[in-house]
């Protein structure tokens, strides 16, 4: 009963903080309550006993990726009315779209007809049971192939974000070590022959 | 008692809200990103959710991966972002038909 309590309220907030993301005006509060929709979600898959992914959800979501939003946010100067027009223009078609997935998906699952039951609760985890241990259990060996891939990924990502956000000022004076080992005396200095010009007062 | 078909649902109001959030917002870039993320936060509470009723840790392993491939997808989109921003001095989605023949 106090498990359902719970649910319902971290859900509601959850839902409530979705509503202030796509509501907001100012892209500062959309990026805060997009965290707290991340802390709920990370509370309830702590209520699902999916711990390990809840504190990788508040470690990666809030601590980085969350953080990265709200530094681009801040840093890039947006004329807040100019991109919030066309508002109440589009809002009917996407509630209407949203409005049919919602009573599709809701029939899908809480029917009967669907042939598979759902109703069901969540399988019982044995005592002593670690959700960390048993998902690196998986992970490094059944799934170590995609993990590898995952780190590429990464990396791919970070040269990615580098090369695209990296800009070359063309007034800037910079050093540029091999120009300055390749060059050779001949390149500096110039030696001019000529002959040796009679002062005035010698004779 | 809380089970799969709870979860299930908080899901796909979490879904359909991010898509509303596409519809209303389609002008600031920033808030489709984030509309993107919301919904691959739905997509993860399915995975958990099923993962849990089965029984199975595959598909919190799925979850940590889509979390990875999320990571990287917005780092690059903001870096985009940035990029665009500098050179147009605007996110507007609308604004950017340099390429309309």
């Amino acid at each position: 009963m106090f498990h359902a309590i719970l649910f319902y309220f971290f859900s509601a907030v959850l839902l409530g903080a979705a509503l202030g993301v796509i509501f907001s005006r100012n892209p500062v509060h959309a990026v805060m309550f997009l965290v707290l929709a991340f802390f709920q979600s990370a509370v309830l898959w702590l209520l699902a006993e999916a711990e390990f992914l809840a504190i990788v959800l508040v470690l990666v979501y809030v601590g980085a990726v969350m953080v990265l939003f709200l530094f681009v946010v801040m840093m890039l100067d947006i004329n807040v009315e100019r991109v919030t027009g066309g508002f109440a223009k589009y809002l009917p078609l996407g509630i209407l779209v949203a409005g049919l997935m919602v009573t599709e998906l809701a029939l899908i699952i809480w029917g009967q007809g669907s042939g598979v039951d759902l109703s069901g609760g969540f399988v019982a985890m044995p005592e002593g049971y670690s959700n960390t241990e048993a998902l690196g259990a998986v992970l490094y060996t059944e799934h170590v192939y995609a993990f590898e891939i995952a780190a590429v990924i990464l990396l791919l990502a970070i040269v990615a974000a580098i090369t695209l956000t990296m800009r070359k000022r063309p007034g800037l004076k910079q050093q540029d070590v091999a120009k300055q080992v390749a060059v050779r005396a001949e390149d500096r200095v110039r030696i001019v022959k000529m002959d040796a010009e009679r002062g005035e007062g010698e004779s | 008692m809380i089970g799969l078909q709870h979860y299930l649902t908080v899901s796909a109001i979490l879904f359909a809200l991010a898509i509303v959030g596409i519809f209303i917002n389609r002008r600031n870039l920033i808030l489709l990103l984030m509309c993107i993320e919301l919904m691959l936060l739905a997509v993860n509470f399915n995975f958990i959710a099923f993962s849990r009723y089965l029984g199975d840790e595959t598909g919190q392993v799925f979850v940590f991966f889509i979390l990875t491939v999320a990571a990287a997808e917005a780092a690059i989109g903001l870096a985009i972002l940035v990029v665009l921003f500098r050179n147009r001095r605007s996110i507007n989605v609308q604004e950017l038909d340099t390429m309309k023949g």
